[in-house]
């Protein structure tokens, strides 16, 4: 059947801001699918509230909007666009849920508008779980004993029908919120209540545990003929009991022989044929017992996953790019398989190496949730690693984990032998966490037969085994120590030691000696196609890993290329923001004629697509495997600054080794990183910044922050996001501080500056080219200074400073730029106190604000930036003038609380945030009430405010409060705060402090009377009655400010509400009218 | 244990034996299936090759003795990359080094498999030995070519069936020779469709699919002659895979000539190369050959597409065949080439494929239901 000529204009639904359980994936898909159906001659339009991902640039669809990604901005949407049909399966659960909801309304059937991809029926049947389970029964198939409940009694009774352990499943959530495995009563209780207020639908599932059975996924694609095709098996090392999104993953399965493959392929089809997913790609979950091989279907998801685009990297079969195709009519035998070019779509991926993925956790983000992992998805990105073997796959993606780790340990970080041991190594096997891996490295090495490392973990044999072998190769190669024969060394490399650990075992050499060492001896890596076929045809798509074989196939061309160095897995202050500019930068590079070479490791991203740059190398970032690269290609420049701190922090050792760096100088760099030469060139060019000092040991921090004044912000040097940065009130909270942040950069000092206390707080982005800067954009930060700017909601352009102000701020830019000769971009926060301009940081790179500024300019500043690096000025290239849009952009920070307990939901200089949301329109309070909508805060424009604030920031509450009494809400606060207020002329009703007896606010806040909370913390500790608040308005969802700066902004924002409806405009509108 | 493999247009790999010392030749060919590699190594049809396998590590799940598909190891040699020493799977009864070394089949591993692939693609299959005794290039690559070429050579005398035999309880059941000389040697004669399957190599899965399509079959030695099949009046004909070139068979094919018509008749892979050549086409042998579980065919009467398992390096050629009476009915998707046909008139059809999968997907499994609708129809 081929295209479709019935429908012409089809939106597509994003999946918003970058969260827990929802990443670049959905950015990868979303833009695969755009460029797929514009190919095609579609008029695509597109809705996604995330600026930072590559489908909202105004080139991916015919108009994007950046507006809410919510069932009432889809409705406007629909309205202003009347589509043709509407593409649901490519923007995650996000995407299916607002789906659903605006399907409520009657919205497709009142204009008319065919659902592709997925009916609502099929996503129901696949979503709801008892509906789930009787089209699974009806196909034979087994699903856990379970019952449904909507209240605590059902839970008892459920419960008591199938026996502990019980598995708790909300429906309708993301990632698992709110579920969990219980033991017992009492667990039970706690979590069947999380799980139904989490559930969209006040519903949860209570489920026979498969504690560790074995876990696999299959992705599934099917046409309108009803082809089907499986195009990857993965098998979860993880034992069921970790969600699949924080488990360590192998494709393809390993441990099934063909019999039990064949049961789970069958099953996946019979599944996707019965839920009814016309086209398109779908996720099946099993879980298979590992005694017997009994098969339960866990899941089906009716949409493009995390799974699908895992898969798409692993095996190179683009899965969102065909279902885009098959959505519009399409069959698989029709559409050709880019990867060979000369066969079709319509058949199974083979493939003839090994991938692995591993999961990335910030715990250390987060000290007062548990490092402990469950049902519910706590990992914030993944690194992907494949290797002609387990064991080299396995090590590569431990060290491409950006976790400071060089292999399966034998890196010298190891705590000593004998020291992890017993108990504690028993619990930390039995309970997975994050380091589990490393704990079953020191059980192996303890003695532990594999038999009993497998009873407390559950994980199977077979990757025990593989582990167990690096284990006994690394005992070997310690042995051999300076004297490591060839064939050692060779069968070192083959088992994925990295040079470094290498280094480490022999006793004495360094990293480079045994690079010398192995080039002499001819132990080389070559380079291997990800082809889709294991080789049976010829592929066409240059798609590399490394490994150590005889045969490389690596086409080097003779031509001018520019590698460019991504950002590895997503971390908190490392997202997706970076890869947006890799890709720019990869797109100029086509531009200009420049072959582009992308290395990076993270699965999840478009700068990871086969046909993003002319060559892609999936390989980790490190010194070793990145100059391999270089070694191979010779390219005329190698680009470090679009990638986040990953490549910066090779960028000097890559320089030393003789690698062009294109664009700033690794030496500016460290300039402005530097505190003594930063100074210095703050003085040379008479600017300002914060008093400051540095300290190498605890006695001398106290002396410098005697001299500065407290308050003072300590951190460690070096680190991005925020990483253990702290406002410091006084000598023992610095005492307090001190430990924490030496542990956080080991051979690093601490900074310490003086904190501008209620300063105002900008970025800046600028782009130069040595000569000419031009400021990109100016953020006003709406928190107040003290909040990392990662974390900070912000204004552009800036709505609240003095036109001096803003010219010294770009005066000092530009004085910056050139003194550092910057080409490309940089990036400067200022601090403005007391009539003064601060130079807070610089940093000459892409910044995370690139994307957002890029989209609120409409000029493309990443991509210029490369363009500069080869040689252009930005008088060549056009970029003249500053752009200051007519409108205001409003970013705002999503964060990840509601995904760790306990943790109190303040924000502070150490940035916490997954993710950001853009609100655009001409007046700022609707701007501010789109970012906040699309950031999940749902703000309300009549009911009841709480108010509760401390005391110094009670004379800044009092107009707010007064502007919500005047819109008619009603107001209560806590005694103070209601005191307060009263005495102040807006009358108040109190409510008890949790700590006060009952019924307090958290008890309102349950029984649905509170709309809105306001809520600013203590300074330096949790006050627990605050903490209490802000976790019931996370819980129960009532959107919340902890800042006095963010209330106001929430309070214009409902107040532009009120005056009018919220509209809806493309970004290529907003455009035109600058 | 040091190895070498060494290939008669002169490229060798050095490599290690984990099966102990031994020397084995034959023809190199590659296998794209990720599993299966039991149900591989005893297919009949390999015989007298040497697989390698794609995918990488081999050996994960052991052996065991359901996923056999005929009573012996069939390969001379097995080929991979990294040979896994720890089974892990609750149906595993031994470990594939055991296994292989029992039948004095040799296994190598630890060479750059891609790269063989690679070179078999470009150059085709070829003759080669592997030796952990001889490690000299020169005198190997000798010894390969000197291996009588798959060309022209009848291999199927090693492979099929001394004695006639039934199927019970899940394993053969054989008669003696003269058995089948009686027409009610049948045990469910009426009951089910009485299938004679000539095996010129027979997988046991093809018989396990015929029964359950509610047939009972009777195996019979790839030489039996017309006359004698003839007799025992069978519902309807199945011509088995099996290894090799189809032309020296010409027994065989005289053998279906004399059968066409008298009976319905379903051949596989080499059944249906032998039902081509007994319609008067040809043959050819193809570069380097399918062999894995995910090749795309279209069946041309529904549209739709089967993910199929194959395993040959013959093919019978499109253009050899009468266009009046045979009818094209599956083509492969990667490169158009003849996947199945038929001829209602004599009401044959065969495919070049394995709807037995094992291993492979399962979607042609209804190809042996529509098997058992032709006879019944035959018999209406």
């Amino acid at each position: 059947m081929p295209k479709r000529n019935d429908i012409h204009k089809i939106l597509i639904i994003g999946a918003g801001p970058i969260i827990i359980s929802q990443a670049c994936e959905f950015d990868y898909s979303g833009t695969q699918a755009c460029k797929a159906l514009k190919e095609e001659g579609f008029e695509v339009i597109l809705i996604n509230s995330n600026p930072a991902t590559i489908m909202t640039d105004p080139e991916t669809a015919d108009r994007v909007y950046i507006e809410p990604v919510t069932p009432e901005t889809l409705c406007k949407v629909i309205e202003k666009e009347r589509p043709d049909a509407v593409l649901p399966t490519l923007g995650g659960q996000t995407a299916l849920n607002t789906t659903i909801d605006a399907a409520k309304t009657g919205i497709f059937e009142k204009y008319n508008i065919e659902l592709i991809g997925a009916s609502i029926d099929a996503i129901n049947k696949a979503e709801d779980r008892e509906l789930f389970r009787d089209a699974m029964n009806k196909i034979g198939l087994r699903i856990p004993k379970s019952g449904f409940a909507t209240n605590m009694t059902e839970v008892e009774q459920v419960s008591r029908r199938i026996g502990f352990p019980i598995i708790v499943r909300p429906s309708f959530t993301l990632g698992g919120t709110g579920g969990g495995v219980a033991y017992n009563a009492e667990e039970l209780s706690k979590l069947a209540k999380a799980g139904l207020d989490a559930s969209l639908n006040t519903q949860i599932m209570l489920e026979e545990s498969v504690l560790g059975w074995k876990e696999y996924e299959l992705e599934v694609m099917r046409d309108h003929a009803d082809n089907v095709v499986i195009i990857c098996s993965i098998e979860n090392i993880d034992a069921m009991g970790v969600h699949t999104g924080d488990s360590i993953t192998v494709a393809p399965s390993q441990t099934l022989s063909d019999k039990e493959y064949q049961k789970l392929r069958d099953a996946s089809i019979a599944i996707i044929r019965e839920i009814g997913v016309d086209t398109g790609g779908s996720n099946v979950q099993f879980a298979v017992n590992p005694e017997n091989g009994d098969l339960i279907i866990v899941e089906m998801n009716p949409r493009v996953s995390r799974s699908s685009a895992l898969a798409s990297k692993a095996t190179g079969f683009p899965i969102a790019k065909i279902a885009a195709k098959l959505a519009v009519g399409y069959t698989l035998d029709e559409i050709p398989n880019d990867i060979t070019g000369e066969t079709m779509a319509c058949f199974e991926p083979s493939i003839d190496y090994c991938v692995l993925k591993i999961p990335r956790w910030t715990f250390e983000k987060f000290p007062e949730a548990e490092d402990t992992l469950t049902t519910a998805m706590k990992s914030v990105g993944e690194t992907m690693a494949i290797g002609r073997t387990f064991k080299e796959a396995f090590q590569k993606g431990l060290r491409s984990l950006e976790i400071g780790r060089s292999g399966f340990g034998a890196d010298g970080k190891d705590p000593e032998p004998g020291s992890v041991a017993g108990n504690d190594l028993e619990y930390k096997l039995g309970t997975p966490n994050s380091q589990r891996l490393f704990y079953i490295k020191y059980a192996i090495e303890h003695g532990m037969p594999i038999t009993m490392i497998n009873e407390l973990t559950g994980i199977d044999p077979w990757f025990l085994f593989q582990m167990k072998q690096i284990v006994d190769l690394e005992k070997q190669l310690k042995l051999a120590g300076r004297n490591l024969p060839k064939d050692l060394l060779e069968q070192a490399k083959k088992y994925g030691f990295s040079d470094r650990q290498l280094a480490h075992l022999s006793g004495g050499l360094t990293d480079k000696q045994i690079e010398q060492e192995r080039k002499d001896l001819g132990i080389v890596p070559v380079y291997k196609l990800v082809d889709t076929c294991a080789a049976e045809f010829r592929a066409s798509t240059p798609y590399y890993y490394s490994t150590y074989e005889t045969e490389c196939e690596a086409r080097v061309a003779d031509k001018k290329k520019v590698i460019i160095l991504g950002g590895g897995p997503n971390r908190i202050g490392q997202g997706i923001e970076f890869d947006y500019c890799c890709v720019h930068a990869s797109f100029a590079l086509r531009e200009e004629g420049v072959e582009s070479i992308m290395v990076n490791s993270n699965p999840e991203t478009v700068s990871t697509d086969y046909d993003t740059s002319d060559k892609l190398y999936f390989e980790p970032l490190t010194r070793e495997d990145v100059l391999h690269i270089v070694e191979k290609e010779n390219p005329f420049g190698v680009i470090v600054q679009f990638g986040g701190q990953t490549p910066l922090n090779l960028a000097t050792d890559l320089q030393k080794a003789g690698v062009p760096i294109i664009g700033t100088s690794p030496e500016s760099i460290d300039r402005a990183e530097d505190r003594d030469q930063f100074q210095a060139m703050l003085d040379k060019l008479g600017l300002l910044q914060p008093e400051n000092g540095i300290a190498h040991s605890y006695q001398e921090a106290v002396g410098v922050a005697r001299d500065i004044g407290y308050p003072v912000m300590v951190r460690p040097s070096f680190v991005l996001g925020g990483r253990a940065m702290k406002i410091v009130y006084d000598e023992k909270d610095l005492h307090e501080y001190f430990d924490l942040a030496v542990q956080a950069s080991p051979d690093k000092p601490v900074l310490i500056d003086k904190f501008l206390e209620e300063a105002f707080e900008l970025d800046v982005d600028a782009i130069s080219d040595g000569e000419t800067t031009i400021i990109g954009g100016m953020m006003e930060h709406i928190e107040e200074a003290g909040i990392h700017s990662g974390d900070s909601a912000c204004v552009l352009p800036p709505y609240s400073i003095s036109q001096t102000h803003i010219d010294e701020m770009a005066d000092a830019a530009r004085a910056i730029a050139k003194e550092l000769n910057v080409k490309g971009l940089m990036n400067i926060q200022f601090g403005i106190m007391n009539d003064k301009v601060y130079i807070i940081e610089v940093n000459p790179r892409a910044s995370r604000t690139v994307p957002f500024v890029s989209k609120a300019i409409g000029v493309p500043l990443a991509k210029l930036a490369t363009k500069i690096m080869l040689g252009q000025t930005l008088k060549e290239l056009g970029f003249t003038e500053e752009v200051t849009p007519s409108y205001y952009c409003v970013k705002e920070a999503v964060m990840p609380f509601d995904r760790f307990a306990k943790v109190d939901p303040v924000l502070g200089p150490e940035m916490k945030s997954t993710g950001e949301v853009m609100g655009i329109d001409k007046d700022l309070g609707a701007a501010v009430a789109k970012a906040q909508f699309a950031a999940g805060q749902k703000l309300p424009k009549e009911g009841t405010v709480f108010i509760s604030v401390q005391d110094k920031d009670k004379q800044a509450a009092l107009p707010v409060a007064r502007e919500f009494h005047e819109m008619g809400f009603t107001i209560t606060a806590t005694k103070g705060t209601a005191e307060f207020l009263g005495e102040n002329g807006v009358p108040a009703k109190r409510v008890k402090k949790v700590s006060s007896g009952r019924p307090h606010v958290v008890d309102a806040v349950k029984n649905n009377e509170i709309q809105l909370i306001l809520n600013t913390g203590a300074s330096s500790q949790t006050q627990q009655d605050g903490y209490e608040i802000r976790r019931a308005a996370i819980k129960y969802k009532i959107p919340y400010a902890t800042t006095t700066d963010g209330t106001k902004a929430i309070c214009s924002a409902i107040k532009a509400m009120k005056r009018e409806a919220l509209s809806v405009k493309p970004i290529q509108h907003y455009h035109q009218d600058n | 244990m040091k190895a070498l493999l060494a290939l008669e247009d002169g490229r060798t790999f050095p490599c290690k034996s984990f099966t102990g010392q031994g020397e084995a030749s034959g023809e190199v060919v590659f296998n794209t299936s990720m599993t299966g590699y039991q149900e591989i190594l005893t297919d009949p049809s390999y015989y007298g090759q040497m697989v390698t396998m794609t995918y990488p590590l081999i050996g994960n799940y052991g052996v065991c003795p359901d996923d056999v598909e005929s009573d012996r190891i069939q390969v001379s040699a097995f080929i991979i990359k990294e040979y896994q020493e720890f089974p892990s799977n609750f149906r595993s009864k031994g470990s594939l080094a055991d296994y292989l070394i029992k039948s004095h089949v040799l296994g190598i591993e630890d060479l750059d498999t891609r790269a063989l692939t690679r070179h078999i693609r470009k150059s085709g299959a070829m003759r080669a030995v592997i030796s952990t005794t001889d490690l000299n290039p020169d005198s190997l690559v000798e010894k390969a070519k000197a291996i009588p070429a798959m060309e022209g050579s009848d291999l199927v005398e090693f492979v099929t069936t001394k004695k006639p035999y039934f199927w019970k309880y899940n394993q053969p059941d054989y008669v003696d020779t003269e058995a089948i000389n009686d027409p009610l040697v049948w045990r469910h004669r009426g009951k089910r469709h009485s299938v004679v399957a000539m095996d010129f190599g027979i997988k046991y899965n093809i018989i396990r699919c015929l029964e359950a399509a509610g047939c009972e079959v009777l195996v019979v030695p790839a030489t039996t002659d017309a006359d004698t099949i003839n007799r025992l009046k069978p519902d309807g004909i199945f011509l088995s895979n099996g290894p090799g070139d189809p032309e020296p068979l010409t027994y065989a094919v005289d053998t279906i000539k004399a059968l066409l018509g008298q009976a319905p008749v379903f051949g596989i892979c080499l059944g249906m190369q032998l039902l081509g050549l007994a319609m008067g086409g040809k043959t050819m042998k193809i570069k380097f050959g399918h062999r894995g579980g995910n090749q795309p065919v279209k069946n041309l009467d529904t549209g739709c597409v089967e993910i199929t398992s194959q395993n040959h390096g013959f093919a019978v050629d499109l253009n050899s065949l009468d266009k009046e009476s045979s009818v094209l009915t599956h083509i492969n998707l990667n490169e158009a080439s003849l996947e199945g046909l038929k001829n209602d008139k004599i009401q044959a059809f065969a495919v070049q494929y394995h709807p037995e999968a094992s291993p492979g997907p399962h979607d042609a499994a209804y190809l042996f239901n529509q098997f058992a609708k032709v006879m019944e129809n035959a018999k209406a």
